[in-house]
């Protein structure tokens, strides 16, 4: 193997004891300070569960009950702590089912390593029992990918893993391991990896950008800033918050730089893109220097690239040089460690307040308040809005729960209403959009942060897609709670079908079982709520319950998301209803 | 913006599966790979790919930046044709009887310094190594005369800038040497 990292030739001073490969495995996670993994046994993998039943008391494996939940787990386990998620499954189908959260992991930085056992290396291409070649397959969506077939690879490939997982941009990493090379024997002694010499995590600052960068803004009438996840897994939470106060410039986010700035933050002035917020999205093409920090541009976030903050110089704070000028050109890019470079441009910044500008910010939530805030919280419209219940976990979460949503129109209500007082509150599948993401990623999230409250929020169809770790929750009783917006559709393609397709609900119409008897059947705490005069006790007893608990509100069948920027139109097109 | 043949050189750790890694980059954007070779470079243990399409510049430069971005990657650079030394070799395999008995043939091979590198009863293989065009036009002569077999190499290239490749492995030792 050709592996050249720092401690390539350098020979290790710790003792060496000999061990098995899968006991390797167990020995290199206790190394990297995991403490909980989620998993699925099978054939292939069998020799490291064996481990896993020795090493019970030192790691914590989840049985989850399906792979891609073990994935979505850890993600969620990641995003809500910050550290690497681990899954574990076997080769073949265990492995073909990490493939949807790996993807997830891939499209939003998740720092995750996926270890997968292989048929023996004497079997690799004869189409053995449960073999699948998982590096072929997971190439696209990996940051990296290998497969040992010699256990005395474990260690330093491991160490890799790790390392390339969590540095510079995160992203997910699989590991595939031969049956005989986790039966086989090395001498184990572990090094962390500090380095490998092909791959650079970030650029290094120039000092010079930052400076072009903090005068353009210092000259700036209309800034604006759009952060992203990057401030949060640069961890530089409030070194944008004093940014944006010593600099008094309106601050949007993107829907994975949620909670990084708090909800009642006077500059923060919302989302951006296709349901974010009337504001910052008319403003993007009003704005005189558009601020991108650890964002890249998506286009649920730019609609019609043409018609985007053309008249707007662009600042692009960015750890990835691929990102800049990827989809937006950047007049000024600034490219490095986010923490390193906000650090430096606060310095460099003027005192302002931008008050007028702001007040644009301010006149425009105006506007969206009354067209579309007021009635999604009418307390007297007819049924119960999504946003109503968003409202009722926040009166009594306080802002400070983690929510976890799914992906639709649930997600969009859950992003626009929910309160957050502080960072790695939001846990959401953003650029993959995978349905049944939450499930999982909210076990995971509540496992990694057992002292915060978390609160899933998911819609009757994404629900159905990862049901089953209901078990996983009724198993290790992890106290999550699971608020299940049901509308009996699936609600943004119907909305789409209702306004691009003339009304055609092609197969988005939702026959539900008894979510209630469900839930019960894993022995969850289960309510359900038809009415809003039942809302706000319902919501208050799943808060107030140390227990996992399932609680079902009937929603507005048909109701829409707006604003909307309907795709190819520009973000200042964007309808109120 | 106009399309151009771009020669893009990747400097790689020698890892499986890195091919299949850079192959599907562009895979992912539709670009037809034009030719692709890989070998040692002149850096002990590090691979080089030259891979050659036709692309505007807004294009090679996003894939170039996708391609650094792979782990095993050191660096990666794209060149134009003239900031580049490029050649290409083919085989061209004629029947013994068509070459011995048309001087046409013989003539083409001296004025295109062509090479013969077999011969035998049947058939003599012909190498030619130049620019894809001297190839072509090999080729076209020798049509006429039924080509039992023609194939022709990956665009092999060098670059009349330097590339820093050592400076970069040596950094990378330095500072962790160091640390």
């Amino acid at each position: 193997m050709q592996v050249k990292t720092a401690s390539f030739e350098k020979i290790s001073t710790k003792e060496t004891t000999t061990v098995s490969g899968a006991e390797a495995v167990i020995k290199c996670l206790l190394e990297e300070g995991v403490e909980t993994i989620y998993g699925y046994p099978g054939g292939a993998i069998m020799p490291v569960y064996d481990e896993l039943y020795k090493y019970q008391k030192e790691i914590h494996h989840v049985l989850t009950r399906h792979e891609q939940g073990a994935t979505h787990a850890a993600q969620g386990y990641a995003r809500a702590s910050g550290k690497v998620g681990v899954a574990i499954a076997t080769s073949g189908p265990g492995a073909t089912n990490l493939v949807t959260g790996i993807a997830d992991a891939q499209i939003d930085s998740t720092p995750m390593v996926c270890i997968t056992g292989q048929v023996g290396s004497h079997l690799l291409g004869s189409d053995a029992f449960q073999e699948t070649d998982i590096v072929g397959i997971s190439t696209p969506i990996t940051k990296w990918n290998y497969q040992v077939t010699k256990a005395e690879e474990i260690p330093e490939v491991i160490a890799k893993a790790f390392y390339i997982a969590k540095s510079g941009r995160p992203g997910p990493v699989l590991v595939d391991i031969t049956k005989d090379a986790q039966f086989a024997s090395l001498e184990f002694s572990y090094k962390k990896c500090s380095g490998i010499r092909s791959y650079k995590p970030y650029p290094e600052l120039n000092l010079l950008e930052v400076e072009r960068a903090a005068e353009v803004i210092n000259n700036a009438n209309k800034p604006m800033i759009v952060w992203g996840q990057g401030v949060i897994l640069g961890g530089a939470e409030e070194l944008l918050k004093n940014v944006v106060e010593k600099a008094g410039i309106p601050a949007a986010w993107t829907i994975l730089g949620l909670s990084a700035l708090p909800t009642d933050h006077p500059l923060n002035v919302g989302m951006v893109g296709m349901h974010g917020n009337y504001a910052p999205n008319m403003l993007t093409n009003e704005c005189d220097v558009l601020i991108a920090i650890g964002m890249r541009f998506d286009d649920r976030v730019t609609g019609n690239l043409e018609k985007y903050a053309k008249q707007a110089k662009v600042i692009h704070f960015e750890i990835d040089p691929a990102e800049i000028n990827k989809n937006v050109k950047a007049d000024y890019p600034v490219l490095g460690d986010v923490k390193e470079s906000l650090k430096a441009l606060l310095e460099l910044l003027e005192p302002n307040s931008h008050k007028e500008w702001h007040q644009q910010f301010k006149d425009m939530y105006k506007t969206e308040y009354e067209k579309v805030i007021k009635g999604n919280l009418d307390i007297n419209k007819k049924d119960l809005g999504m946003a109503e219940v968003i409202q009722q976990i926040n009166n009594q979460s306080n802002g400070d729960a983690i929510i976890v949503s799914d992906v639709g129109q649930h997600q969009m209500a859950a992003c626009r209403y929910a309160k957050f007082n502080g960072t790695r509150s939001n846990v959401t599948s953003g650029g993959l959009g995978t349905m049944g993401f939450a499930l999982p990623a909210a076990i995971g999230a509540k496992m990694a942060k057992p002292e915060r409250e978390v609160v899933a929020v998911i819609g009757d169809g994404g629900y159905q897609m990862t049901i089953q770790e209901l078990g996983t929750i009724f198993q290790t009783k992890v106290p999550v709670k699971i608020v299940l917006l049901n509308n009996g559709f699936l609600g943004m393609v119907r909305q789409w079908q209702q306004m691009f397709f003339d009304k055609r609900y092609a197969s988005t119409t939702m026959v539900n079982p008894d979510f209630i008897t469900i839930a019960k059947g894993y022995h969850i705490q289960a309510k359900q709520v038809t009415e809003r005069s039942q809302l706000k006790d319902a919501v208050k007893e799943m808060m107030e319950s140390d227990e996992a608990y399932f609680l079902e509100v009937k929603v507005e069948q048909e109701e829409n998301v707006f604003p909307m920027i309907p795709t190819g139109a520009a973000v200042s097109d964007i309808l109120l209803e | 913006m106009e399309k151009k043949n771009y020669t893009v050189s990747i400097y790689t750790e020698n890892n499986l599966g890195l091919l299949s890694r850079i192959a599907a980059i562009f895979l992912k954007r539709h670009i037809n790979i034009e030719s692709i070779t890989a070998s040692p470079s002149e850096v002990n243990e590090v691979m080089r790919f030259i891979i050659v399409v036709k692309v505007t510049e807004e294009q090679i430069k996003k894939i170039v930046g996708q391609i650094e971005k792979q782990i095993e990657v050191i660096k990666a650079f794209y060149h134009t044709d003239a900031e580049t030394i490029y050649q290409e070799t083919a085989l061209y395999k004629i029947k013994s009887e068509d070459f011995l008995d048309d001087h046409n043939i013989q003539d083409f091979i001296k004025e295109t310094n062509a090479r013969i590198v077999t011969v035998t009863k049947k058939f003599f293989v012909i190498e030619k190594t130049g620019k894809r065009s001297e190839v072509d036009a090999l080729y076209e002569k020798l049509k006429p005369y039924g080509l039992m077999q023609f194939v022709r190499s990956g665009t092999i290239a060098v670059t009349k800038n330097e590339m820093p490749i050592s400076g970069i492995l040596e950094k990378f030792n330095t500072t962790n040497s160091l640390s």
